[in-house]
């Protein structure tokens, strides 16, 4: 039953919506297809083609295989996954604990709530930031990603609103059965807020993934360089990652080898995107727009 | 609830009451004082001479020197430049695109339809700038797929990622691919919560489309609007900082070089830490300047704005 202010439209309107959906849906699906496709495609593939394929007809893991034989890529990974999952964790303990302490009327609250919404309005600068962490004696360490990004401001402000929804009944009827704040929060509060603890960790953990500034701004050692800078070295600034790196001789066509590259850094954000999306526009609007 | 009515009570007894949730602070608050606010007081060496070896203490002070000398530097000049212009560029034409969107999926009748497509709008804003960019020159680039097909087809390749005169093009491009699905958020949001009552009426009352679109969505919409407008133009200086220090190589500094980027090159690359940290505190200031002031005319106009909001709850 189709409400009357919602009768379907004249088909010109209709032509329109689709050509505007479909082109904006086709523009950002093309391009990663052929990414994708080219990493997956064969020498043979890739010269007929004349250098990009819509679609792989022999596909092969070989990029994949020469990627991986050189130790470069697969260290890259693992300080990329090593701050993503640390991180992450770091992040969402620290979120959580400020968040709910700042959501019930407590000592102190009010001016850490203030303190926290201040850094929404103002950010520090990149070279005070930078004398900090080099004081900090962080320069060339993996916490350099890590701790800046323990709290993000907005993040916490979606994880607040949430909390001071949970009603303050269960809370007051759990404090008289003797339940400490810790308890509370562990036994009542968290169980309750799944949702939005897999959004914001969702939030926290793409950040950490795609951190790409940071690194260039804090790492000077290559052999810490996570994804990004890889992707940024070898793809955007075109240096050819040479024999020795990979171990190999002669090396597969550069187009799949550099789309292999690409489709790494893709990976992972592409695996949680499924899972978590449906919990996400929820997340976000208790936070972004609240009455 | 009891709690709220009796705050006299002495500063012991509710240390002894909330001596928990003070520890949870405590790591955020530790966090905060160390990666914001050391930082933030960090920016007086915009007013040193500032010598790394010597450190903020004993570098020697030299007033506003530094600011003097931004004044005299045409390259600062040029970053603020390209900022403002980019920044304007993105602000009127990316901030339509996501209300456009939101609009066109909000009236779609088939839910299929419109779940796959948000599906596919939101996932862009989760890949990284240098992701996005890598996609882009594959796809845009010189030899990448589209001038490969213009080349097979007999035409002359078009340097979309390399010329300094279409670079704001390009940036709105690739800020409407990454984020323009996502922004469409809010306004959803914000448009399934009109009352639908309204549209009934209005359409009972003879009231086309167009007419329900312009008298009962838009007004709906207004403070919404205005909110992300604010939020937008208090951020207006930070245009994308990683997008273009990613791409200031290939299109050059003439039309690349934003204040963030100035900094950057200046401070850590160029050991000039104290034009870096002028050069990022005049940025600051004008941000947080512009934020406040965009807020004022909100309120002028009679929307709620931000400020108010966020002191209420």
């Amino acid at each position: 039953m189709r409400p009357i202010w919602k009768e379907r439209p004249a088909p010109a309107y209709q032509a329109v919506k689709a050509v505007v959906l479909g082109g904006f849906a086709l523009a950002i699906i093309v391009p990663i297809m052929v990414v994708v496709s080219t990493s997956l495609a064969s020498d043979a593939d890739i010269i007929e083609a004349g250098g990009y394929v819509l679609w792989p007809s022999h596909p092969t893991l070989k990029a994949y295989d020469t990627l991986f034989s050189g130790g470069l890529m697969a260290r890259a990974i693992g300080v990329s996954l090593f701050v993503t999952v640390i991180g992450t964790a770091i992040a969402l303990c620290t979120t959580i604990a400020l968040a709910y302490a700042t959501s019930r009327p407590v000592l102190f609250g009010r001016p850490v709530l203030l303190l926290v919404l201040f850094t929404l309005l103002f950010a520090p600068g990149i070279i005070p930031m930078f004398l900090v962490v080099k004081q900090l004696g962080l320069i060339d360490s993996l916490w350099s990603l890590i701790l800046p990004g323990a709290l993000g401001a907005f993040n916490f402000v979606v994880m607040r609103t949430f909390f001071m929804n949970v009603p303050a009944e269960i809370l007051e009827s759990a404090r008289i059965d003797g339940a400490s704040d810790f308890t509370i929060l562990r036994r009542i509060v968290m169980p309750l807020s799944k949702a939005v603890i897999a959004v914001v960790g969702l939030f926290y953990a793409v950040g950490f993934w795609n951190a790409f500034f940071n690194a260039l701004l804090y790492l000077n050692d290559t052999s810490k360089w996570p994804v990004q800078v890889i992707l940024r070295t070898y793809v955007l600034q075109g240096k050819s990652l040479s024999a020795d790196q990979l171990g190999v001789t002669p090396p597969p066509q550069p187009q799949s080898l550099q789309m292999a590259v690409v489709v790494v850094a893709l990976v992972p954000i592409a695996m949680v995107y499924p899972f978590l999306q449906r919990h996400f526009t929820k997340g976000v609007i208790t936070g972004a727009v609240k009455g | 609830m009891s709690r709220r009515k009796q705050p006299e009570l002495p500063f012991a007894v509710r240390l002894r009451r909330d001596w928990q949730m003070l520890v949870l602070m405590l790591p955020g608050v530790l966090f905060l004082l160390v990666f914001f606010y050391l930082p933030v007081l960090g920016n007086v060496v915009a007013f040193q001479d500032f010598q790394p070896y010597l450190g903020i203490m004993h570098s020697e002070w030299n007033g506003v020197q530094n600011f003097v000398n931004l004044y005299a530097d045409p390259d600062f000049w040029d970053a603020l430049r390209n900022t403002l212009l980019l920044a304007g560029v993105q602000l009127l034409l990316f901030f339509p695109v996501p209300l456009a969107l939101a609009l066109i999926v909000d009236s779609l009748v088939s839910n299929k339809i419109r779940r796959a497509f948000q599906t596919i709008a939101y996932l862009p804003h989760f890949l990284s700038w240098v992701l996005v960019i890598a996609l882009f020159q594959q796809s845009l680039g010189g030899a990448g797929f589209v001038n490969n097909l213009l080349r097979q087809a007999g035409f002359d390749p078009i340097p979309f990622m390399t010329n300094p005169d279409t670079f704001p093009l390009l940036v709105v491009g690739q800020l409407i691919w990454k984020d323009a699905g996502w922004a469409m958020i809010i306004f959803l949001a914000a448009l399934s919560a009109v009352d639908v009552s309204l549209y009934e009426a209005a359409a009972a009352d003879g009231a086309g489309r167009w007419r329900r679109l312009w008298h009962i969505t838009l007004p709906s919409m207004r403070t919404v609007i205005v909110l992300l407008l604010i939020l937008r133009i208090g951020d207006i200086l930070s245009v994308g900082f990683e997008q273009f220090i990613l791409q200031r190589d290939s299109v050059g500094p003439g039309a690349a070089e934003v204040l963030d980027t100035f900094t950057y090159y200046a401070g850590v690359v160029g050991g000039d830490w104290s034009s870096g940290a002028a050069a990022g505190l005049a940025k600051g200031v004008i941000g947080a300047l512009l934020l406040w002031g965009a807020n004022t005319v909100a309120h002028r106009l009679g929307e709620p704005g931000i400020f108010q909001k966020r002191g209420q709850s």
